[in-house]
């Protein structure tokens, strides 16, 4: 085994690990050593098994879909706990990234303030940057929702639809605020020093040794690793809320409204709560986002990509069941990416039919990711996962299986 | 009724409430008042406004003039969740129960005040939850036991039978432990049996823990046995009241119910 492949593998590890813990059935302390074995395992196998260009893509497969998993968990936090139906996804996924962008890059100077140009920027670490997205994302969700929320289904949706495109067109035409129509670029990695020569000259040589055949290209190795312990926080966190009491509430609510209410729950403030939890989580996920890509405008937050597709996800992982937001995102965004190879092998066939479908073939995923949705909706409207009958897990366990 | 004597305030009192929807008059300058320790029956044709009285007195519905009040104050202006923060607790006409929960967590879920409520608290003091939780868990189960229906604490509350949803409704009021209890035709869709259980609950209720019970019903026998006095609605206002005999033998109470008849006849 080269020692290029032994780093990326060692990258794999922890990844691979939380996965392990999340999908394992079995005790706590069964399943950690489980997960410890298991994650060594494959992490040492999959370089052997794959080449590198495929572990690659597997590895930056994974992280887009990590991102994806913690935006469908902040909709699962609205529309699975609370039954919000929100379809402004996309705008508060907005606010994460451009926050996150402007909290962390430098701001522009001398030659380059006069082709770009934004609000601030504060060169904040990168973990402060996702905070504040979180924050700010927060902030934005509550005001809306205080006007938005008196709406219930489908006038709900209209409004958030709304709102989305207003805060994407405010960052399109505010050229001061975060560089208008112009993307916004040099958003930081954290880290990235790892995989620069010479690395970062805190690094002890022996580390510095062993990253040292990784060029800049297996940064998303690491960057695997950021987002799958981000999105593990925002899993235990919002798990840890949405079967308990408050979870129990906010389950009452989507249910029986009025009869939540004559039962002394205020209902205004538990619906404002989790929509504002769930605007939360998806700043964050719109901060990892940023990080990832490292140049954003305000094409990315479009409704299709932004909102719907997370839609789609959590809809067919299970709403209302927080491992079910995880896979869907997981499954969704392979169906994405599966398509994109299939089109490209069955272009041959598709140029039998008409000479300009294959350049077109693009839009046929959407067309499958739609038909996807129909399944779901007509065959299996839970999900593949189905939300746990036993709300509250701080309730004693007695004899009822789950 | 008659003992005005008394200084203490009703448990509840209502004066000259108005509802209007649109054109039509639901409630019209309704006053009545509630004595603690009774169960007070509300009688009267379909249309005379009880339902709509229960929505104004907890909060569901804004009157557009009057006032409600509760030991002497003034609960008017309060959200549903206020009044039931008062102590005052009602059941629906249909049962509206959560139905994707199990029978064991509608019951939880009612007990005000929970820890685990503010969501922060989760994180911050999950022991504190816990605990509490246990204890909830225990009265709840406690209540299952009430009203019988210990063997379905783990099914989905969707399910249940039409009666026993009603019971479930009861129960959700004893997690509540309120002092008045507004019930919308309890026995309505309930057979014999379940009837005449609800019925001793409801006097078991007042004795042992002196719940008060303002009652909306239908079956005339359950009114005369359990009821006293009798408030008698029509047309959106108090047409009388009186202990359940000199009710049943009032000819203006006749009137108002096949007024409608006879004087078309």
């Amino acid at each position: 085994m080269q020692q290029i492949d032994l780093a990326r593998s060692a990258f794999l590890f922890l990844p691979l690990f939380l996965l392990g813990l999340l999908i394992l059935p079995g005790r706590a302390a069964l399943r950690i050593i489980a997960a410890l074995v298991l994650a060594a395992l494959i992490g040492w196998g999959l370089p052997q098994m794959l080449d590198r260009g495929t572990l690659t893509y597997l590895v930056s497969f994974s992280t887009m879909a990590g991102i994806y998993a913690i935006l469908s968990l902040g909709l699962n936090s609205q529309w699975g706990l609370a039954g919000h139906v929100n379809f402004g996804v996309a705008g508060f996924f907005a606010v994460g990234a451009f926050t996150s962008a402007l909290f962390t890059t430098t701001m522009p100077e001398g030659a380059l303030a006069a082709y770009s140009q934004q609000a601030f920027g504060l060169q904040w670490p990168f973990l402060g940057g996702v905070i504040m997205a979180g924050i700010l994302a927060a902030i934005v969700g509550f005001f809306i929702s205080i006007p938005v929320l008196r709406l219930r289904t489908d006038f709900l949706a209209i409004a958030t639809l709304g709102i989305a495109e207003v805060i994407r067109f405010i960052f399109q035409n505010e050229r001061w605020l975060a560089n208008g129509p112009q993307p916004m670029r040099g958003i930081p990695r954290p880290l990235d020093c790892l995989f620069k020569d010479p690395a970062c000259s805190w690094l002890p040589p022996g580390a510095a040794e062993f990253l040292e055949p990784l060029s800049p290209r297996d940064y998303v190795f690491f960057y695997l690793i950021v987002v799958s312990l981000i999105l593990a926080v925002v899993f235990i966190a919002l798990e840890r809320i949405s079967r308990s009491p408050w979870g129990r509430m906010l389950r009452a609510v989507r249910d029986e409204e009025n009869s939540a209410s004559m039962n002394g729950k205020n209902v205004f403030w538990r619906r404002i709560e989790s929509f504002v939890v769930g605007c939360f989580i998806m700043g964050v996920g719109g901060a990892v986002y940023a990080h990832y890509v490292v140049s954003i405008d305000y094409s990315h937050f479009n409704p299709l990509f932004a909102t719907f597709i997370i839609w789609v996800m959590l809809m067919l992982g299970g709403s209302g069941n927080n491992k079910g937001a995880i896979l869907g995102a997981f499954a969704v965004w392979g169906v994405w990416s599966g398509a994109a190879f299939m089109i490209d092998i069955a272009s041959p066939a598709l140029q039998l039919i008409s000479d300009d479908l294959p350049t077109r073939g693009a839009y046929l995923r959407w067309m499958l990711v739609a038909l996807l949705l129909g399944v779901i909706v007509l065959y299996r409207p839970q999900g593949i996962l189905s939300e746990r009958k036993k709300v509250s897990d701080f309730m004693t366990d007695d004899d009822e299986p789950q | 009724m008659s003992d005005k004597s008394n200084a203490k305030p009703p448990v509840l009192e209502v004066r000259d409430l108005v509802k209007n929807f649109g054109g039509i008059r639901a409630i019209d300058g309704c006053s009545l008042s509630v004595q603690e320790g009774t169960i007070t029956g509300l009688i009267g044709p379909n249309g005379a406004g009880k339902t709509t009285l229960f929505n104004l007195i907890t909060g569901y519905f804004a009157p557009d003039s009057g006032r409600v009040f509760t030991d002497g104050e003034d609960i008017t202006s309060l959200p549903p969740h206020g009044v039931f923060h008062r102590g005052i607790c009602r059941t629906f006409q249909i049962p509206r129960e959560h139905g994707t929960m199990t029978v064991l967590e509608n019951l939880m879920l009612v007990t005000p005040g929970q820890i685990g409520e503010q969501f922060w608290n989760c994180w911050l003091r999950p022991g504190a939850v816990r605990a509490q939780e246990r204890e909830i868990q225990d009265q709840a189960m406690e209540v299952l036991d009430f009203i019988s229906l210990t063997h379905l604490a783990h099914e989905y509350a969707g399910r249940l039978s039409g009666g026993q949803k009603k019971l479930l409704e009861l129960g959700r009021i004893l997690m509540a432990k309120p002092r008045l209890v507004l019930l919308d035709e309890p026995a309505a869709g309930v057979n014999r049996t379940l009837m005449n259980k609800l019925a001793e609950n409801i006097e078991k209720l007042r004795r042992e823990r002196g719940i008060t019970f303002l009652l909306i019903e239908h079956d005339m026998d359950m009114v005369m046995e359990l009821c006293d006095p009798v408030i008698v609605m029509s047309e959106g206002r108090r047409l009388m009241e009186g202990h359940p005999e000199e009710v049943r033998n009032d000819p203006v109470v006749l009137e108002a119910y096949l007024g409608g008849q006879y004087g078309a006849a």
